[in-house]
């Protein structure tokens, strides 16, 4: 075993060897041409090329889709319209109610989309602060339950859906522990209140173990020394925790909290396969809107697609810059 | 064995309150995680017909069949509940409207009637392995997963590559411009691609690369994430290790790839694990660029089946098991580094 993986990794060693070797003779001829220092370029040149290619360029590409219409993909093809869509988008008798929108359908998936980030962001964080707790104190098979926690943050939000698709179907194994305990049973995907609670639900499942996992790393940062004085004075646990965990953990809290907002305004990929936004359109969030108008229905409405994830962005940007601020004063702190 | 670890407490002596609260708590997690994973998984070993069958069976349950003598095919075998047999096992020949045509496998030479509802199917233990080896010779398994495996392997060698060698720029050379190269790249983190789906699309479709895997590994390889970690990871190995080498004449490209790289060797690990993660979980660009199913990664079949097969649970519980199990066998293996990895740079 121990021969056959050594015959591996020198194998993958020499394989690495000769394809890096490859590239001597040109990156040297390149170095003589730029000199050691300005080499530098020649090694940020393909990661460059890349982020201008898919990132810079579309970033600027963005505007020029917001203010054009028809369905043509190409900019030349596509006359300027100004901000054309963005005032459909935002033409609205009152912004509570969808109905009286003429995009009523983009105005439903905001509403939804708030509802989620609250509903999911804070029950997300008050079960991963809990979870945090319980693993930060002293059990055996830590490590098994930080894993269990955890785990499902490495399926992909395909075989997440999939899952719960499995449990929650009509005739599925919750409605049969259900009607075996005597209870009602409920279409759960096909009732619009439930099917909003089973996504937040099912994203709180597949997330809260990356959530968990730095709140613990905070938690476990925070020194001993300073639990053992409280201790000392005789400390209450209740004002232990409200004294010195929370205001010690707060900076690693603020993080977490902007991040899982940032994810939670672009929920899209575990909802989409578990409810398809329906139904109706009770489950239908932002980036589903998105993908639908440019993507999946004709004409592609690019033109109101891209306004519409310009909105998203303004939200994102908010939020990022808030994260900066919390990153921030964690550094300081 | 002493199980007394089982009741340890923090050194009160007594399994007080929180303990029970805390061990409640974590059985129900067990239970919540676990369970719908376990249950996808034994339902992926059942035939499609004891899938249809309400309440379910915890276990894969399958009929069990004996071969009678006299008889060439083997028989089902029904257990009676009631009538002048009940209590016995018969094997069923044929069934004719209400009435089972019966046979005594111990006594093969006369026909019993039985009424169907007298009896209930033999059943035992027995995994329909069927759903998976029929994966492979009906729905093209091996095709999709093929094009996940390129996908994630290419995007992944790439992605480290590349953003080695922009971390290796940032950290280890001075020039005019540094400073704005790093804050564009970090700026990026803040503008994630699902804001810029559109145009990213048409960047795609001029090149030529939709419909292509390389639709889906460029635009996802030039990652901030990597290139900010390894310059953090870089900007830890001090410089004198390179004038040494400089000294002795090799050239930077041998210092990058002969030094520097095997000294970051932790940082790019991380990278690697979450470049796996994240090319083979991805969902939402590949479903934008694959259109056609013969590009299909696993997720996008995935998402296919569950749409146009609604009655086809069984191979498309089977195929769910088949996509977890990579990602679940890297897991198993690397758990410590992912966890430790992921708690350290707060990056998913």
């Amino acid at each position: 075993m121990q021969s056959a993986l050594d015959t591996i990794g020198r194998g993958v060693g020499r394989l690495y060897a000769a394809a890096f070797d490859l590239l001597e003779w040109p990156m040297l001829a390149l170095q003589r041409l730029t000199g050691a220092q300005r080499i530098a370029w020649i090694f940020l040149l393909p990661n460059l090329v890349i982020f201008g290619t898919f990132t810079f360029l579309p970033i600027i590409l963005n505007f020029f889709y917001a203010t054009s219409g028809s369905d043509a993909i190409l900019l030349q093809d596509r006359p300027y319209v100004g901000l054309d869509n963005f005032a459909t988008l935002l033409a609205c008798e009152n912004y509570l109610q969808p109905n009286s929108c003429e995009r009523d359908i983009f105005w439903r998936a905001v509403h939804n989309t708030a509802w989620f980030v609250v509903l999911q962001v804070g029950f997300m964080i008050l079960f991963s602060l809990v979870t945090a707790l319980i693993l930060n104190r002293d059990i055996p098979f830590r490590g098994f339950f930080r894993s269990v926690f955890f785990y499902p943050v490495l399926l992909s939000p395909v075989v997440v859906a999939l899952i719960w698709k499995w449990v929650l179907q009509r005739f599925g194994v919750l409605n049969a522990a259900l009607e075996g305990a005597g209870m009602p049973t409920v279409n759960w995907l096909v009732d619009a209140d439930w099917a909003f609670f089973w996504i937040v639900f099912v994203s709180i499942w597949a997330h809260m173990g990356f959530y968990t996992l730095i709140l613990l790393a905070g938690l476990q940062s925070i020194p001993s020394d300073v639990y053992e004085a409280a201790e000392m004075d005789g400390a209450s646990k209740w004002r232990v925790f409200s004294r010195i965990t929370m205001p010690l953990l707060m900076p690693t809290m603020a993080v977490v909290i902007v991040l899982s907002l940032i994810r939670a305004v672009q929920a899209f990929d575990e909802i989409f396969v578990l409810t398809g936004g329906g139904p109706g359109s009770a489950t239908l969030l932002i980036l589903q809107f998105i993908y639908e108008t440019g993507f999946a229905y004709q004409p592609r409405l690019y033109g109101l697609a891209a306004a519409a994830s310009m909105l998203m962005a303004v939200v994102l940007l908010v939020l990022t810059l808030v994260q900066l601020r919390a990153t921030r004063s964690r550094a300081e702190g | 064995m002493s199980l007394a670890f089982l009741t340890r407490t923090r050194g009160r002596g007594r399994f007080d309150l929180t303990d029970w609260l805390t061990w409640a708590y974590l059985l129900l997690a067990v239970f919540l995680m676990f369970g719908p994973i376990l249950w996808i998984a034994l339902s992926s070993f059942k035939t499609e017909a004891a899938l249809q069958e309400y309440p379910p069976t915890f276990l894969p349950l399958a009929p069990v069949t004996a071969t009678v003598e006299g008889f060439d095919e083997p028989l089902q075998l029904f257990r009676i509940i009631a009538g002048e047999h009940q209590g016995k096992v018969l094997a069923q020949v044929r069934r004719i409207g209400l009435v089972g045509k019966m046979v005594d496998p111990a006594n093969p030479g006369a026909l019993i009637d039985v009424n169907i509802n007298d009896r209930v199917p033999e059943r035992a233990f027995a995994l329909a392995v069927e759903n998976y080896t029929s994966l492979f010779e009906r729905f093209n398994f091996g095709l999709y997963f093929w094009n996940s495996l390129f996908i994630t392997v290419v995007a992944t060698i790439i992605t480290v590559l590349f953003n080695s060698m922009a971390a290796f720029a940032l950290s280890k050379y001075h020039f005019r411009g540094r400073t704005v190269v790093f804050v564009l790249i970090i700026a990026t983190l803040m503008i994630p691609p699902t804001i810029n789906l559109i145009p990213i699309y048409l960047v795609v479709s001029q090149l030529g690369l939709v419909n292509s895997p390389w639709g889906v590994i460029w635009p996802a390889v030039a990652t901030p994430t990597g290139v900010f970690l390894l310059r953090q990871y870089m900007l830890t190995i001090p410089d004198d290790l390179l004038d040494a080498a400089r000294m002795d004449h090799a050239s930077e490209w041998k210092v990058y790839w002969r030094i520097v790289l095997p000294l970051s060797a932790p940082a790019l690990a991380v990278l690697v694990i979450f470049s796996v993660m994240w090319r083979w979980n991805e969902f939402l660009w590949p479903l934008i660029v694959l259109n056609r199913s013969e590009e299909f990664t696993l997720q996008l079949a995935l998402n296919s089946f569950q749409g146009e097969l609604q009655t086809a649970w069984s191979n498309l519980l089977a195929m769910t098991i088949l996509t977890l199990l990579p990602i679940t066998l890297v897991f198993a293996v690397l758990q410590k580094y992912i966890t430790t990895g992921i708690a350290q740079s707060g990056v998913k």
